[in-house]
């Protein structure tokens, strides 16, 4: 048995409440004033009023406004025309297209139902009717209307209307508390007030965008997905996805904000102590796999900023989250000296196409097929490395190796500290220009090139940073004439390849405290059970 | 109007009462070390000062782990059992 088809209760244009269902059969036809297809059914459906009004209650829900009297008076119609302004009804019932028929029973199921205008569909119910009524046709000029003619799209599925009946009516399951914003108030400004932005402007996260965001992602709204320092704030989907609207994502953005919010919530990646230190530490996201190119990700020119949507606001709905839902905020327990600009953003792809080597997520473990989010805390950088020169792959490599000198201190070395390598196609084309050459050897070249005595590290008048005088002395100086190279192990050097076709530039981001002390670097495989995702490849 | 959804962790502002003041230093005093450099210098030279001034009390000291991360539960309710008053060191 059908279902009865949803309640509603629309004014004519008289203002008289009609009521469906009623307590006969009906005939209830959607119209838009606009539409040409609406305006060659009206002489039919008001035929229809005519010849069965009196055992049949014929309904025609309206969608245009002050448009409906127009469309009432343009056909000298009799017919109830309601008012569906706000498409309520057109919505519960899921139509699609105007005109949209119903022919119904008295308790509300459906008989028949059709779209557009289909003379003979038209025909066939004339038919139908008369039988089931008992009486004469209704007397239509079918010669003179055209037998086919495609409807429109009902106003219901406009993006502004529907968006908001839909919230109206999924609302429910958003259980973040609602704020109201004054009509005089500006929205923009109200949010900066309460403290909401990291300084630039932030889309008003309305129930109307946050329902779309969570389209992204599988997880249900309440799903906690990390609990986030310093505050340790819950942060459910939903207040992921409140983050991820006021950062500018697209729903197809949310399994990388996810998976990037679960790898910095990682007691491996402590990103309270990200947050807290006085270096003035951030969050850099490299993202991995084929998620890389459905989203729209920029690995090419200009990969590291600026310009591209999802780089730019995947990482700034990590750093929204972590101020809004962990607390941790500039001058709260965000005690940065100086601050950095990555705390604003920065999120990046490696270009896995221009590279000779396995991608970053390959080397951790990962298959290639596979999505995967990177998270390194970095104090500093991309610091360009320059060098349009050399031609021969040591002589780039040690470019490179040189330009990863300035890691905390040209004079500290031996660090225990990452570094973030981002090496430029031109310079991958010089390291291979003589046959293969590895992550390995360029990591060893690095080693080779910066290492120094460590009497260079003697503090010293010109500066007191590194080895104390005392501790010096009692070194002696024929251990302090042995070398170490910049880094304490070739673990700690980190490569991507990003950017380009054109320019000898690669680039470094500098790592803050690595290790139990402080951070490390955290993979996360990003679940792509996108609810409403992009086109598949 | 317009209604906007709240992204933060909703948490409602609490009053933090401060302790009832005795007036008079005695017992168990604890400085906390948070382990960030020359933290140390100055506790060295409050816990003179305090024994200085305030030659029945007793100090103990504390070190967190790491000052990157916060002070581990196991050693707040250890420092909590031992002493009446504690004292930490920020450092910068």
């Amino acid at each position: 048995m059908t279902e009865a088809m949803p309640a509603f209760a629309l004014a004519s244009l008289s203002g008289s409440p009609q009521a469906f269902p009623g307590d006969a059969p009906s005939l209830v036809v959607f119209v838009k004033e606009d539409c040409e297809t609406c305006n060659t059914a009206a002489p039919v459906i008001e035929a229809f009023h005519k010849a069965y009004g009196d055992r049949l209650r014929v309904l025609v829900p309206a969608q245009s406004g002050a448009g409906n009297a127009v469309f009432s008076a343009r056909h000298a119609l009799t017919v109830p025309v309601l008012d569906d302004t706000a498409c309520q009804a057109s919505f519960d019932w899921d139509i699609e297209i105007v005109p949209s028929v119903f022919w119904l029973d008295a308790s509300g199921a459906v008989k028949t139902h059709f779209e557009g205008f289909v003379r003979a569909e038209w025909e066939g119910l004339n038919t139908d009717i008369a039988a089931s009524l008992g009486k004469p046709a209704a007397q239509v000029d079918w010669d003179s209307l055209p037998a086919w003619r495609p409807g429109c799209g009902s106003r219901h599925l406009y993006p502004e209307i529907h968006d908001k009946l839909r919230a109206a009516r999924d609302g429910q399951s958003l259980l973040a508390r609602r704020i109201e914003i004054a009509a005089a108030d500006d929205v923009m400004e109200f949010m900066f007030d309460q403290g909401f932005s990291d300084g630039l402007p932030v889309v008003a996260p309305t129930p109307e965008r946050v329902l779309k965001m969570l389209e992204g992602t599988h997880r249900s709204p309440q799903d906690l997905i990390a609990v986030v320092p310093p505050n340790m704030g819950e942060a459910t989907t939903e207040k992921v996805a409140i983050n991820a609207v006021m950062a500018g994502c697209k729903p197809e953005y949310m399994p990388v904000v996810i998976a990037a919010l679960e790898a910095v919530c990682t007691d491996a990646f402590n990103i309270h102590g990200v947050t807290a230190t006085t270096m003035g530490a951030a969050p850099v996201i490299v993202v991995n796999g084929p998620i890389r190119d459905r989203i729209g990700m920029n690995k090419g020119l200009g990969a590291l900023g600026s310009g591209n949507r999802a780089n730019a606001t995947i990482g700034r709905a990590l750093r929204l989250i972590v101020a809004n839902v962990g607390g941790g905020k500039p001058g709260g327990v965000e005690r940065s000296t100086l601050g950095n600009p990555m705390k604003y953003t920065m999120c990046f792809a490696e270009n896995e196409e221009r590279s000779p080597w396995p991608p970053l997520h390959v080397e951790r473990g990962f298959n290639k097929e596979d999505s995967v989010v990177t998270v390194f805390a970095m104090t500093g950088g991309p610091v360009h490395i320059v060098d349009q020169e050399s031609r021969a792959p040591q002589q780039v490599a040690g470019s490179i190796g040189f330009g990863l000198e300035g890691v905390f201190l040209p004079k500290l070395r031996n660090l225990a500290i990452d570094a973030l390598l981002v090496v430029c196609p031109e310079h991958v084309d010089t390291l291979m220009s003589e046959g293969p050459y590895t992550k390995a050897q360029l990591r060893s070249r690095i080693q080779e090139v910066t290492r120094r005595p460590l009497s260079e590290m003697v503090a010293s008048d010109t500066s007191g940073a590194g080895i104390p005088h005392a501790v010096a002395g009692k070194m002696g100086a024929e251990k302090l004439k042995g070398e170490v190279p910049k880094f304490a192990g070739d673990e700690y050097i980190h490569i991507v390849v990003a950017g380009s076709d054109a320019g000898k530039f690669s680039s470094a981001f500098h790592g803050w405290a690595t290790g139990d002390i402080g951070s490390r670097s955290v993979s996360r495989k990003i679940d792509l059970g996108w609810r409403v995702g992009p086109e598949p490849l | 109007m317009t209604i906007i959804l709240d992204p933060t962790d909703e948490r409602k502002p609490v009053m933090r009462q401060v302790a009832a003041r005795s007036g008079i230093l005695a017992g168990a005093v604890g400085l906390l070390d948070i382990r960030k450099p020359r933290g140390n210098v100055l506790l060295d030279e409050l816990e003179r000062q305090l024994i200085s001034a305030a030659p029945g009390i007793t100090v103990k000291r504390f070190s967190k782990p790491t000052f990157t991360k916060p002070c581990p539960d196991d050693l707040r309710r250890d420092i909590a059992s031992q002493v009446d008053y504690l004292v930490e060191a920020l450092a910068d």
